[in-house]
Order: structure tokens, then sequence, then C-alpha cells
């Protein structure tokens, strides 16, 4: 569980990117935290695993302050997966750079094995294992930092930015993923300012704007709640778009999915036929 | 007559094994508004580097079949000749400004061809005003937003006065807010001056609207290539996963459904609103 | 992160600011000179206060204090050596002191004039000013494309840095030897992104018809204006005066004035 309590926070050069955050996260949600670029999205992601540390305010992971543990204990329980997978590989081959942790964290090399083994076939990796990371696509670089990461299994997992240059496909795939980690009740974080993603995924939305959270929530309330995107310089998505454009059809108006968005309209247009 | 055109263009970069594209076979009209797509790796940046000819001159690599860009054979022309043409604006905003100031940076490919300077005030004054960033002209490009950037980047290769403007995934690093309005300022070039625009992009969502010829790529093979409202109604398209605008998978959804429907497919939500408004008979 | 602050550079605008670059560094060069040729504390003195209204007036009295006290080391070193020299060469308390303090008085003048310079001049105008003293466009281009980037590389080491961080390196830990190996994680990272943006760089530079011509233009041209001729007579003046001293003014010691007056 992260608590962050009226957290606030100063760069050393003056810039004030939290002022006054507070948000609970309970184990095993998915929450996707939205916002302009600028909004503090990443510095507020950056105080759960101890990389930032609150000017004023505190923040819990687990009932422990993160001021009174290092980053690399924190790190055993709150992974992140930064936004540029270049940022982080340096080994000679993918197997390597997920065992990279692991030997930090002090595992035994029995268990090293076992776990990069896990990692490279849960993100279909298995067939670069003796390959530069350097060699591999944009995509597949993507997949191998977050094999990094999962290796040590940690139990909330933090994703800056995943989708960032990917394809539809790709994106597809995240999402599967997803889906999969909290099925295995891991907490799961992303931040993020794809609409559109955050719509097909359907979590808890935070947003946040000039470093304060301006509304919390499910997707669907959020993403389809004009006054609180427009403030937070977010797009609605599609969907919600062409019901906005309605509103004498007196449709509801938490809708983002395309499914739910034709059982409805059959059943408005059907009713007209008759 | 087309300002782009290839026939079989097959690539290879040095030493690669296979080409990154092949057989390429592509016309793109003068003032047409084209959109490249398809999934990460399938040869559009790689299309995007022949269109002024750092492929072959920079990458050097193996060019096969023939290309011309506004008239010109891009093989006998150096990239410096092919620029006052073409300009291309490329995916990250940082790593194409090199100037400490946006005016700087504005007047740099002019400085290159050796234009007088009072021409060159001139043209980057007209610059910046057309791309809305004049208050921004004396600012440094760390103080600037990645939106802001791509703006200063876009008007780089605007004060060259290019013919033909390519963007390779301009607003990947942007929210979608910023890159909604870097699209605007694109679409506005594009109508107001007339200028040929070739967008590769993933986001249909935010981009097909304006697009009059939309080109799908995979695995560096042409798969599609038409107009929009087709292309995205198409089997084909969805099968590869491109990502097809919400709008054009509802309209389609609910044709399936057997919904009457004008046959005019949407691209973006006003359009299916208004699709929907007029099934409902609706006014709002 | 603070560390690299100092090396953003920001447009100022000051009488000091706007002044040509060349004429500035001809102005540093003539106090240089001067403060070579001077010896005696009192002239020392001098030229360290005539100096401060252009501190004044750039508006970097901050900056500048602060660049002061960076040499304050350095200053201190040439104190205690040049008094402990002088004093057990047998010369008096006084004289020995007003010596060392001339020497550690003259670096001041030194480091005062350049970094007088070196705050009131954007690397944007450093590079145009040496473009148009003959200097190869290529290095120019280099040098403020250098200047640009080091704030940009600064931040990513930074990430690169809280990334390794995130996947438990400890850069604290370890001896000396493993200390330095622990490095290898970022440096890695960071020199291969180097290469990417370097290739991504010449690419946009192609693109914008780098090397079309050989007679490049230049949206800025450096002017001289009313105020660096003024700069230029007020170096004169001081140059001319200074010279005029040394070769015929006998200049007494503190340690005489002071005699002379009490």
């Amino acid at each position: 569980m992260i608590e962050v309590e009226d957290v606030y926070f100063r760069y050393p050069n003056g810039v004030e990117a939290l002022k006054g955050v507070s948000l609970t996260i309970k184990n095993g949600e998915f929450v996707a935290i939205m916002g302009q670029n600028g909004a503090g999205k990443t510095t507020l992601v950056k105080h759960f695993n101890g990389l930032l540390k609150p000017t004023k305010g505190r923040v819990l992971v687990d009932e422990a302050e993160t001021t009174k543990v290092s980053v690399a204990t924190l790190a055993r329980k709150v992974g992140f997966v930064f936004q540029n997978p270049d940022h982080q590989l340096f080994c000679e081959t993918a197997e390597e750079e997920i065992a990279f942790a692991l030997k930090n964290f002090g595992f035994k090399e029995t268990i090293i094995k076992r776990r990069v083994q896990w990692a490279l076939n849960l993100l279909g990796l298995t067939q670069y294992k003796k390959i530069s990371p350097f060699m591999l696509s944009g995509g597949e670089r993507k997949r191998v930092a977050l094999a990094s990461v999962l290796a040590w299994n940690p139990k909330i997992l933090i994703l800056d930015e995943p989708t960032i240059g990917q394809d539809y496909q790709q994106k597809e795939k995240l999402r599967q993923f997803i889906l999969q980690m909290k099925t295995q009740r891991k907490t799961v974080i992303i931040v993020t300012h794809d609409v559109e993603f955050v719509a097909e995924c359907n979590p808890r939305v935070v947003l946040m704007r000039e470093g304060k959270i301006v509304a919390d929530g499910e997707a669907k309330e959020i993403l389809t709640n004009e006054e609180v995107l427009t403030q937070a310089s977010i797009v609605p998505p599609q969907i919600a778009q062409i019901f906005m454009q309605m509103p004498s059809l007196q449709l509801p108006k938490n809708i983002i999915d395309v499914y739910e968005a034709r059982e409805i309209l059959l059943k408005m247009l059907r009713s007209d036929a008759k | 007559m087309p300002v782009i055109e290839t026939k079989n263009l097959t690539y290879t970069y040095p030493g690669g094994t296979k080409p990154s594209i092949s057989d390429v076979s592509i016309k793109i009209k003068k003032g047409e508004f084209a959109l490249i797509t398809g999934p990460s790796g399938c040869g559009k940046t790689t299309l995007c580097r022949c269109f002024n000819g750092l492929i072959p001159h920079f990458y050097q690599g193996e060019l096969k079949g023939e290309i011309k860009v506004t008239g010109l054979n891009i093989l006998e022309n150096p990239i410096y000749e092919m620029a006052k043409h073409v300009g291309l604006v490329f995916q990250n905003p940082e790593n194409q400004l090199f100037a400490l100031s946006v005016e700087k940076d504005v007047a740099f490919g002019l400085e290159n061809l050796g234009v007088p300077r009072e021409e060159i005030r001139k043209r980057v004054n007209w610059t910046l005003n057309l791309t809305g960033i004049y208050d921004l002209r004396e600012r440094a490009p760390h103080e600037l937003s990645g939106g802001q950037q791509q703006r200063v980047a876009i008007a780089s290769i605007l004060a060259m006065q290019p013919e033909v403007m390519v963007l390779d995934e301009p607003t990947s690093f942007l929210d979608p807010l910023s890159a909604k309005k870097i699209f605007k300022v694109i679409y506005e070039l594009n109508k107001k001056l007339g200028i040929t625009v070739v967008l590769v992009e993933h986001r249909l969502d935010l981009t097909a609207r304006y697009a009059d010829h939309i080109i799908v790529m995979d695995d560096g093979k042409v798969v599609l290539d038409g107009e929009p409202r087709e292309i995205l109604s198409s089997e084909e398209a969805r099968l590869i996963g491109i990502g097809i605008p919400k709008a054009t998978r509802l309209y389609h959804i609910l044709k399936k459904d057997g919904v009457k429907l004008s046959n005019t497919v949407p691209l973006s939500s006003d359009e299916m609103a208004n699709l929907l408004k007029e099934a409902l008979k609706v006014h709002d | 992160m603070s560390v690299f602050d100092g090396l953003k550079f920001r447009r100022v605008y000051s009488p000091i600011h706007n002044l040509d670059p060349r004429i500035k560094f001809i102005y540093v060069l003539a106090i240089f000179v001067i403060a070579i040729i001077f010896w005696e504390l009192i002239p020392l003195i001098v030229l360290f206060i005539i100096q401060i209204p252009f501190v004044v007036l750039a508006g970097v009295k901050r900056e500048w204090l602060r660049s002061m006290r960076g040499g304050a080391f350095l200053a201190s070193i040439i104190f205690v050596t040049n008094f402990v020299v002088a004093y057990f060469a047998g010369r008096g308390l006084a004289e020995s002191l007003e010596n060392a303090i001339a020497l550690t008085l003259r670096f001041i003048v030194l480091i005062e004039s350049f970094s007088i310079f070196f705050l009131t001049t954007s690397p944007d105008h450093l590079g145009l000013a040496l473009e148009q003293t003959g200097m190869p466009y290529e290095f120019c281009f280099a040098f403020t494309t250098a200047v640009r980037f080091v704030p940009v590389l600064a931040e990513e080491a930074q990430t690169i840095m809280d990334a390794q961080k995130a996947r438990g390196l400890e850069l604290e830990r370890g001896n000396f030897l493993k200390r330095i190996r622990n490095y290898i994680p970022i440096l890695i990272p960071l020199i291969v992104s180097a290469i990417r943006r370097s290739l991504e760089l010449a690419e946009a530079m192609e693109s914008r018809a780098w090397g079309a011509t050989k007679k490049r233009t230049n949206l800025y041209v450096l002017k001289i204006h009313k105020n660096d001729f003024f700069l230029i007579v007020i170096t004169i003046g001081i140059l001319a005066t200074a010279i005029f001293i040394r070769l015929y003014v006998p200049i007494p010691s503190l340690n005489q004035l002071l005699k002379g007056i009490f």
C-alpha cells in the first residue's frame, strides 16, 4: 500500500513540482496517473520508490516512511520501469540485463537463473537471451527493460509512459500484460497521457495539474467529465467526444468503451425505427 | 504530375541482411495531405529518409528502383539541394534544434544556403508569425516545452519554403493537446500555403480527418494505398493492427448490426456524431 | 542538478551584456597587462575598484561574488606562500605583508576581469564573435552546440542514474575500485545515447542544407555601437595612464605612505 500525505516537492533549482498531494493506493489496484507534461506525474511516482524525498509531508510504502529506507530496499517492493529503455540498458546480452538487478539485490545464483528464464518467457524474449539489447528493435528493448524489473517480482509496478512511440499492436500486448498482472493481485501504476489507452484499460484515474491532484476516480467517470479534463488539458477519448456532442439525446454520460456505446446506440436506434 | 513518385524502390542499410523497404511504388500529388502508417519497424522512417536523399547520400547502403521528388532525381542531387524542396521534421524535437535561440534555429537552413541577411530576417519573422511562436523568438531551447520545441522544428523547415514537408511521428513525445495543436498547424500550412504534407503517424484518431491519402506499410512493403475512408474501412487495415479511430470502429460495428447510417465513413468524433444525429433525426 | 544549473545560459540585457565581445575581450587583456606590470599595492587596489561599476551595471553581483568566492582558496594559497617566502628572506613584517597582499590582489583582479567577461557574454555572442574574427564556422558551431547540449546531457545523466538506482544499483557501495565500476551502468547508456543523439543531429543538419555553400550568411552580425566605442576609449585611457605612471611616476608603498601621514 502506498500512502502519500500532503506532499510538497521542490527541485533544487526552485521549481515546485508538487504542491500538497495526498493519495492512497491500495494493494492490487490499477491506477493511471494522467495530466499534461510538467503536471508533476513523474515527480510524484519517483516518490514511491524513494528516488525523490518530499520537501514537506510524507510518503509511506507498506507503512514504512520512504525517508527512512534506502532506494535499494524500497526497489525490492516497488519496481519502476522508465520511459526510455535506452536509459537503463547497458549489458552485453538480454539475459545479463535481466540478471543485473537480481545480482544487486543479492539473490542466489540458482534463483537468478530461474528468475531470468521466467521473465524472458513471460515477455516472449527467450529467443533473444544471448543477443545484445542494442541490436533489438525499440519495442523489444522496451520489453527487455520491463523484464529486467519484473524479474525480482516486485509487488508494486510503476510504468512511466509505457505507450510512447508504441504502435497499436504493441499497446494491445501491453494491455494484456497489465491485465495479467492485475489477476496476480499486483499493484500497477502507469503514468501516461494516452487517453485512448486508458479508456481501453479502464483503471482508476488520478488527474494532475500543476503539482496538484484535480480529480480521482474511475476512468469512465473522469474521462467523461469535461470540466476537469479541460482543467488538466486532456482531450477526452473519442467515444466520449461523440456522446458529448449529442446532449439533447440524454445519453448516459460515462461511456468510453466502443462496445458499451454500441449497446446504448443500438437500443436507441432500434426503438427509433419502431 | 506527382510531387513524389517512386517505382519499385528497394533499400538495404549497410550491413543489413534484408531490405528495409522493398518494391515500394507510390505517387503523392501536389498539395496532398498524405498519411503513412503501419506497425513499428514497417519501413516508414526508412521511406521518409529517401524523400530528401538522406538515403542513400547520408546512410549509404544499396538503393534500387526509381525515386523522383519535386521532379528531381535524388541520386543526382546532394541533400542540401533537395533540402530546398523537401523539409524533414523528425520525431524527437530536442535533437533537431542546435542554436541557443529560437530565431537563430529558424534561420539555420537559410544561413547554410547563403541567403542575404535582410532576406533571412524577413523570412524568419514571417515563419515565426505563421507558426505562432514569434513571442518565443529569443528563448533558448531548454526553456521551451516539447510542443513548443516541435513548433520551432517545423518553423525552421518552413523558413526554407519547401514544396514538400515530411514529418516523421512529430508528436510521439507530446501530450494529446500539444499534439492536436501541432497537427492543426500542419493542416493549416497544407491548406493555406499549398505545401504537400507527408505525415508518418500511429495516432490515426487525431490525424485521419486531415488526410487526403493514406498509405499503409507492413514489413517493408506498401499493403494499402488510397482514400482514407476506404482504407480505414477495410478488413486488411484491421488485421494489420493499425490504430483505427474509435469513431470509425463504432460506425462499422453499428453497420454490421444492420443500423442504417449514411455511407460516408466517419474519421472523427464530429463526423460520427453528425451521422448519428442524422440517423436519430435530432438537431443540436 | 544544481551543479549544472550554472551552465544554463540565460539571455539578459544590460549595457555591459550588449557590448561587443571582441571589445570586451580587448578590455580584459588590457587589465591583464596592467595587473602584470604593477606589483605595488596601491595601483592594484585602484584597478580592483575601477572594475566594480561594470559589475553593478551588468547586474551580475551575485554571480560575480560567487566566482570570486570560487577563487578564494587559490588566493589564500598565493597569499600564504608569498608572505612566508618574503618573511623568511628577511624582509620586514610590514613589507612582506604588503607584498603578499599586492600579489594576491593581482590574482583577484585577473579573476575579476575574466569573470566580468564570461558572466556578461552569452555563449551565442561568443560564438558569433569567434566566427567574425575568422574562426572556421565548424568550430564555432561545435562550440555553441556543445553549450546547448550540456544541460540536456546533465539531465539525461540524472535520469539514467535514477533508472539504475531503481534496479538496486548502489553507487556508494564497496571499495574504491568497486565504486568506479558502479558507474559503468551509467556511463554506457549515456555514451550510447550521446552517439544516437549525434547521429540524429547530423541527420537534422543535413536536412537543413548543411554545407550547401562556402559563403554562409548569418542572421546576426556584430556591429560596433556607441557603448563599444566608449569602452575602447576607457580601455585606452586606463592603459595609457597605467603605462605613464609605470614609466614616470614613483609609486610609494602603503607602508611609506602611512609613515608619512603619522
